[in-house]
């Protein structure tokens, strides 16, 4: 293998950089001591943070999206294993097609889908629900589990499942004992990289949230087009923050290179 | 007393995984199928400003949207501003993920996840990060300034919307493009080089072929991200300069007119769906011959 050119690593670095140039900026000015987005000269400040836990609408919205991540997750979790067994596991007739239906949020645009969810809880008289919100949460997170259980599926060696029926272990228990461990590290990294996309969500929460229910990403946005104060940067400093400390549980449980690319190699 | 189950006799053959997957399908169609039918209902009826919708059946939005110069203009920006997304996207991520390949263990991995974690942050952060870098008094117009040079106006264009889409997009152009080349094989490039082929030719002819359908795939995703993109052209395109998504959102929240909404959002679908199709006949003619 050769090794990179100065000219490449310089090239490298400018990507780097413009990759990390505004998420660095966002946590620079977070700290800022003055009352407009200026990068701390002066000192560091805590006062932004503070202005944060001191804004209940804010407040309020990280509630709701840390309540509405862990509940679409989990139930994301609870559906796309049994699919997942079920796609992986069995051939039957229409398995194709199921697979394209339960990965299609990947293709349709998200604002198509908020589109489509507003219309659909406003002839069901349910918008503003909570619940409804969770659901249309799951529909959106499921295909990135059902990817990773699919993976961890088809990789089983199925011989240890074999011996323990032929030792006369019901199916629940080899399930329970022996399947269930072996696609472990696949369900909780799908678990992780579903709460993460859930919290991150926004083209689609935009249609469907309502003044109690609106979550973290469309409460900045609202309030990033109408004011723009430090308070944003330290908002989006603490997004970063919970992102952050997501992705390095995702790379305990399940190795974040492996999430990020995909196990298609 | 041991009871063994009775064998289920007469049980359907397929019943263990139609029942396994009878959830996920209880959830898909309430919640895909279901919803585009009724938003696709929804595009052909009218809206009237006293009234609100009205249940007539029409193709009159769809007809308003190709017959307006104002949407055709904006389907006409949006389309233009994916493009070039993508061929930024190409330009830039397809030498990374080489630049990326060829380093070394940690390095490697370590940058990997630089230049792929910021996907995970939600596009908000990275929309307000650039409008702070991009804005009148933002860090690279004091920085030109402190040269002795003018202020630029940044934000609020398209080029801004440009930059942050590039941003946003990079890593979906890096993944396939790295996959591809993981899956090279490296013993080929060093037959050409010791039997003399000199290092452009060993590009032209052994490295880009194969990771061709990489970029393609990767284009592929980027297009049809950047034209539904909905936070970036929100933040950084301002009030005027509207892309195919803030033009729904418009006009589902701001004049509420969901029929002609729900139109412009069923043309975004479609057209995301045929390019997405025609590409993958492409994609696959084309891989076929090289390999065939």
């Amino acid at each position: 293998m050769q090794r990179n050119g100065p000219l490449a690593l310089l090239f490298h670095t400018l990507v780097v950089s413009f990759m990390l140039a505004p998420l660095v900026i966002v946590c620079l000015v977070a700290f800022t001591p003055q009352d407009t987005l200026s990068l701390p000269t002066t000192g560091i400040s805590l006062r932004w943070f503070k202005a944060v836990f001191e804004h209940p609408d804010f407040l309020q919205s990280f509630y709701n999206s840390l309540q509405l991540a862990l509940l679409s997750a989990t139930l994301s979790v609870l559906i796309a294993l049994p699919a997942g067994l079920a796609l992986g596991r069995y051939n039957f007739p229409g398995r194709a097609a199921l697979n394209a239906l339960f990965l299609s949020p990947l293709i349709i645009p998200s604002l198509v889908l908020g589109v489509a969810f507003m219309r659909l809880f406003s002839v069901m008289g349910m918008t503003g629900s909570f619940f409804w919100l969770v659901i249309s949460h799951t529909v959106v997170i499921t295909p990135y589990v059902l990817r990773l259980v699919l993976a961890a599926v088809v990789g089983i060696d199925r011989s240890s499942e074999q011996a323990a029926q032929s030792l006369g272990a019901d199916p629940w228990t080899v399930f329970r004992r022996i399947t269930l461990p072996a696609i472990l590290p696949g369900l909780s990294g799908g678990w992780m990289l579903a709460f993460i996309n859930s919290f991150d969500e926004l083209t689609m929460s935009i249609f469907v949230t309502t003044p109690a229910t609106v979550t973290l990403p469309v409460r900045m946005y609202m309030y990033a087009t109408e004011s723009i104060d430090p308070m944003m940067a330290s908002v989006s400093a603490l997004m970063i923050l919970v992102t952050g400390a997501a992705m390095l549980i995702l790379d305990r449980l399940y190795g974040l290179d492996k999430v990020l690319i995909g196990e298609r190699t | 007393m041991f009871k063994r189950r009775a064998p289920r006799r007469g049980s359907h053959p397929y019943a263990i995984p139609y029942t396994l997957s009878a959830p996920a399908l209880l959830l898909f169609v309430t919640m895909v199928l279901a919803p585009l039918l009724l938003t696709g209902l929804l595009s052909l009826n009218s809206y009237d400003d006293s009234v609100g919708i009205k249940a007539g059946v029409d193709l009159h939005n769809y007809l308003a949207i190709f017959g307006d110069e104002y949407y055709l203009r904006i389907f006409l920006r949006t389309f233009w501003i994916a493009i070039l997304t993508t061929f930024i996207c190409v330009l830039v991520g397809a030498p990374e993920a080489y630049v990326l390949s060829r380093m070394r263990g940690r390095w490697r991995s370590v940058f990997l996840i630089v230049i792929l974690a910021p996907l995970l942050v939600s596009v908000v952060v990275r929309a307000f990060g650039w409008s702070m870098l991009l804005s009148a008094d933002g860090l690279i117009n004091r920085a030109l300034q402190a040269m002795g040079m003018a202020p630029v106006k940044m934000l609020y264009t398209s080029g801004a919307i440009v930059v942050a889409l590039v941003h946003v997009m990079l890593p979906f152009m890096v993944i396939p493009v790295w996959t591809a080349l993981q899956r090279l094989d490296p013993t080929v490039e060093h037959a050409a080089l010791s039997l003399n082929a000199s290092q452009a030719t060993v590009m032209r002819r052994i490295l880009l072929p194969q990771i061709l359908p990489g970029v393609l795939s990767g284009s592929l995703i980027v297009f049809g991200l950047s034209a539904s993109a909905f936070a970036i052209p929100g933040l950084l395109g301002g009030r005027r300069l509207k892309m195919v998504a803030t033009t729904v959102y418009d006009e589902f929240l701001g004049s509420l007119n969901w029929p002609l909404g729900a139109s412009i959002a069923i043309v975004l679908l479609l057209a995301n769906l045929i390019i997405m199709m025609t590409y993958n006949r492409i994609l696959e003619r084309k891989v076929s011959k090289t390999l065939g």
